[in-house]
Order: C-alpha cells, then sequence, then structure tokens
C-alpha cells in the first residue's frame, strides 16, 4: 500500500490542516492529541470531506486532486472506515450489519468471508444478535468486521479504542493484531494513546496543529519526544488512555 | 348518521388523503434537501414554506383563487392546456388543502430527517453504497416513523382546512363542502343541533389522526 497526500489543505476552525506525506507502513499510527486534525485528515482520504487543495493517492489511483478538480466519491474508493463510536446501523442486525457492503467491492478483487471475518474478531456468537444489546467492545469489532467485509484496500481506524474499559482495550488490540496478520489490509490507526501505537504500528505520524511534526518507528519516536509537546497525556511506557 | 354527513365525511377524507399524496414527494424530497444539504436561497425557501403556517388562510385562500381562476396565470394555462378548471371544483378542495398542510408536513420530514445520523450515512457510503441506496437503506428506514408521523400530522391538518378552501372552492353542496366548511354553513344558517354531529366526526376524526401522530413520534424519538 502506497498512501500520498500531496499538498493537502483544509481550513479547520482553530488552524489550517496541512499534509504533504506519503506512507506505506502495515500499519501506520497518526497520534496527536484531540483536535490536532486526525480525524479530519482520516475524512480526506476515505472522501467524506474535500480538501481546500491537494492530492490524494492510494496506489498508482488518484482519489482526489483540487488542481483537476476530480474526486472519486467514498463508495468508490475502496477505503474502510470505522469511526470512534463504531457508527453500526441501529435498525439493521448484526449479520445485515455486517454484510452491508460485502460483496459489493468495485476496487479490490474477492475478499474475506462472513466466517473468517467473524472467527478472527470472534464475534461468531453474536451474528444473529440486534445492535442494540451489544457492549461497547462488541460494537467495535462488529464495526472492525463490517468494514473488513466491504474488502477495503485499506482501512481507517478513528480511536477503536477510546471510550472502552482497560480489559476490553486489551481484548481489542489482539482483534487488531490479528486482524493486521490475517486479513493483510493497511491500517491507519489514529489515537491519542501511546500505548497503542507501541503495540500495533509499524510507523507513527505525530500530528500537531494540522502538520506533520514528526515521523519514524515508535520505539525510536517516543523515547524520543517523551515531552508535553506533542500533548502526551500520560508516560509513554504506561497504559493507553482511556 | 344521515347520508349526507357520510358523503361530507368521506369527502373530507378523500380530499384531505389526495392532498397529502400529492404533497408527499416533493415534501419529503424538500425536508432533505434542507436537512442535509446547503444551498443559495435555502433560507428562502424555508421561509416561503413556513408562510401558510402563519399568513391568514383566507389569505392564502385569495393567492390561490387569483392564481388558480380563469384568469390567473396557473388557473389559465390549465384550463388553455388540459381543460381543466380548478376554482369552485373540488380540485381546488385538494389544492387549497395541500397548501396549507405542506409547512407542517415539510417541517416534520425535515426534523425526522435531521435525527438520522449523518455519521452513518457517511460509514455507509465508505462501504459501497451510492447516495441513492444509502437513502434507501440507511436514511428513509430510520426517519420512517418520523415521516409517518408528519404524513399523518399534515393528513390531520387537511381535514380541519377551512378558510383557504373557502376562498377558492367556495360553499357548493354536494362537490366542495368539508366538515369544517359545513360546520360554518349550518351555523351560518342557524342549524346550530345540524352542526353538532358533523363537529362530532371532527373532533374523532382529528383526535384519531393526532393520536396516532403522537404515538409514532414517541417511539421514535425513544
Amino acid at each position: 500500500m502506497k498512501l500520498n497526500l500531496t499538498g493537502v489543505r483544509l481550513p479547520l476552525a482553530p488552524f489550517t490542516l496541512q499534509v504533504d506525506t506519503h506512507l506505506d507502513a502495515r500499519i501506520t499510527g497518526i497520534f496527536g492529541a484531540s483536535g490536532a486534525g486526525k480525524t479530519s485528515l482520516l475524512e480526506i482520504i476515505a472522501g467524506l470531506r474535500r480538501p481546500a487543495a491537494g492530492r490524494v493517492m492510494l496506489d498508482d489511483r488518484v482519489l482526489s486532486d483540487t488542481a483537476q478538480s476530480f474526486f472519486i466519491p467514498p463508495e468508490r474508493r475502496g477505503v474502510g472506515y470505522v469511526p470512534q463510536d463504531g457508527a453500526l446501523f441501529p435498525h439493521l442486525s448484526v449479520r445485515e450489519n455486517l454484510l452491508y457492503g460485502h460483496g459489493r467491492a468495485t476496487v479490490a478483487p474477492a475478499g474475506p468471508t462472513l466466517a473468517h471475518v467473524t472467527e478472527v474478531l470472534e464475534i461468531a456468537a453474536l451474528v444473529e444478535r440486534s445492535v442494540s444489546t451489544l457492549s461497547g467492545g462488541e460494537k467495535q469489532r462488529v464495526a472492525l468486521g463490517r468494514a473488513l467485509l466491504a474488502t477495503p484496500r485499506l482501512l481507517l481506524l478513528d480511536e477503536p479504542l477510546a471510550g472502552l474499559d482497560l480489559p476490553l482495550q486489551e481484548r481489542l488490540l489482539s482483534c487488531l493484531a490479528r486482524v493486521r496478520d490475517e486479513f493483510r489490509v493497511p491500517m491507519l490507526h489514529v489515537t491519542h494513546a501511546a500505548g497503542e501505537v507501541m503495540a500495533l504500528c509499524d510507523e507513527v505520524l505525530v500530528l500537531a496543529g494540522g502538520r506533520v511534526v514528526q515521523r519514524g518507528r515508535p520505539a525510536d519516536l517516543f523515547v524520543a519526544m517523551a515531552t508535553p509537546r506533542y500533548g502526551l497525556r500520560q508516560p509513554v511506557e504506561g497504559p493507553p488512555a482511556s | 348518521m344521515s347520508t349526507e354527513i357520510w358523503q361530507i365525511t368521506w369527502f373530507t377524507v378523500w380530499a384531505s388523503a389526495l392532498s397529502l399524496l400529492l404533497i408527499l414527494p416533493p415534501g419529503v424530497a424538500l425536508a432533505w434537501l434542507l436537512a442535509r444539504k446547503n444551498w443559495p436561497g435555502k433560507s428562502l425557501v424555508e421561509t416561503l414554506v413556513a408562510l401558510p403556517l402563519v399568513v391568514p388562510p383566507v389569505a392564502t385562500g385569495l393567492v390561490l383563487l387569483k392564481l388558480l381562476g380563469r384568469r390567473g396565470t396557473l388557473g389559465g394555462w390549465m384550463e388553455r392546456t388540459f381543460g381543466l378548471e380548478i376554482v369552485f371544483t373540488w380540485r381546488a378542495v385538494v389544492v387549497a388543502t395541500a397548501v396549507m398542510s405542506f409547512p407542517l408536513l415539510v417541517r416534520t420530514a425535515r426534523v425526522a430527517f435531521e435525527n438520522v445520523s449523518p455519521r452513518l450515512e457517511q460509514v455507509a457510503r465508505t462501504l459501497g453504497a451510492g447516495p441513492w441506496r444509502v437513502f434507501c437503506t440507511i436514511t428513509l428506514p430510520l426517519s420512517a416513523r418520523g415521516l409517518a408521523a408528519g404524513a399523518v400530522l399534515a393528513f390531520a391538518r387537511g381535514l380541519g382546512e377551512f378558510g383557504a378552501t373557502v376562498m377558492v372552492a367556495g360553499l357548493i353542496p354536494g362537490q366542495t363542502v368539508t366538515l369544517a366548511l359545513s360546520i360554518y354553513q349550518q351555523v351560518n344558517l342557524g342549524h346550530d343541533e345540524a352542526a353538532w354531529p358533523l363537529l362530532m366526526v371532527s373532533v374523532i376524526l382529528a383526535f384519531g389522526a393526532l393520536w396516532l401522530s403522537e404515538r409514532l413520534g414517541q417511539r421514535r424519538a425513544a
């Protein structure tokens, strides 16, 4: 996977998001304090927001380019998106949620099966349940499974562990590690918890005030930057933020 | 009940249902546009649509009369093109009812759409669903109760429509007389006792419709 963001600009309330970078790691962490522009960046990549300027390329395919007024809508990007709360469809069963985007992919070849995904995410027992009966952690795993079943070329995770208590965070973290190894889907993992980045990511981008201020291997970076400058909320070696 | 009351009741329900059918597609479409899109002139359209709620119904009726009459722009055109007469026929009842209940439908439907989280629609898009599929499989089912509540409310409003209808459709027995018009006519003629059963029917119909609308609205909010 190669993701190229060239001169991407988007004015946000307190600052302007300005990103010029390329990503090619299996799992890239996008790290930064709340309000650093992380979610907006994901929305630009997913096609949910149009940047004011710049070009977004995934592998050798242009997803959007303001210079040529070119824009591929989200449904044809093959970019999966799991928002913070999972955003399951409340009127559909777990099975219907999981299968919502299955077999509709226009970009990728044949992807994982329902059985495989539910097994890896340990949600096979939930399939016939109603969404309203799921716990927070279960919702997140179903949302992750739903995104995987749409066969994305790139999966965007927006703070998937936020709002879960510690044991659930650990469980989901190991789930994410299994997803990484089983399905080989490249992921961008947005978080403000250093622990998540250390546990999952091959590379990390530090976002502050709408700009990439640093990037590198998680281990190298967090040792070097254990200062409050980037809005770290807890010691590097500490538990993930809740 | 006498056949006349039945006939009037039936005509009232029929006219209100038909007008609801007419305004449902444009009303739902406009409500969606107001809830989900930003476009130039949006607040102007919003205000125009709400106008019949606050302008005296008789004034709205007068505007319709001028517009739809034989010498009116729209009415003249309709008569020349389709040979259709509107003013002082049952069609005028339907049009007046439609115009008067349109704002209620749009307002309720708009709130129903706004209650659907845009996040869900966005996620559906990233799962490969185009805008139309998202509307049919996410937006519409999630707003269905609110839309139904709006439709029933518009229907109920239509049942009681008086001011605009009397201007544009007049009081023609057997042709344009609805429950509301008939009550007015009977009292005007000094036949108060004849107005009572009409009043009862009106109240029962309105009560039923409002009760249904409230129930639909409540379940949606829960």
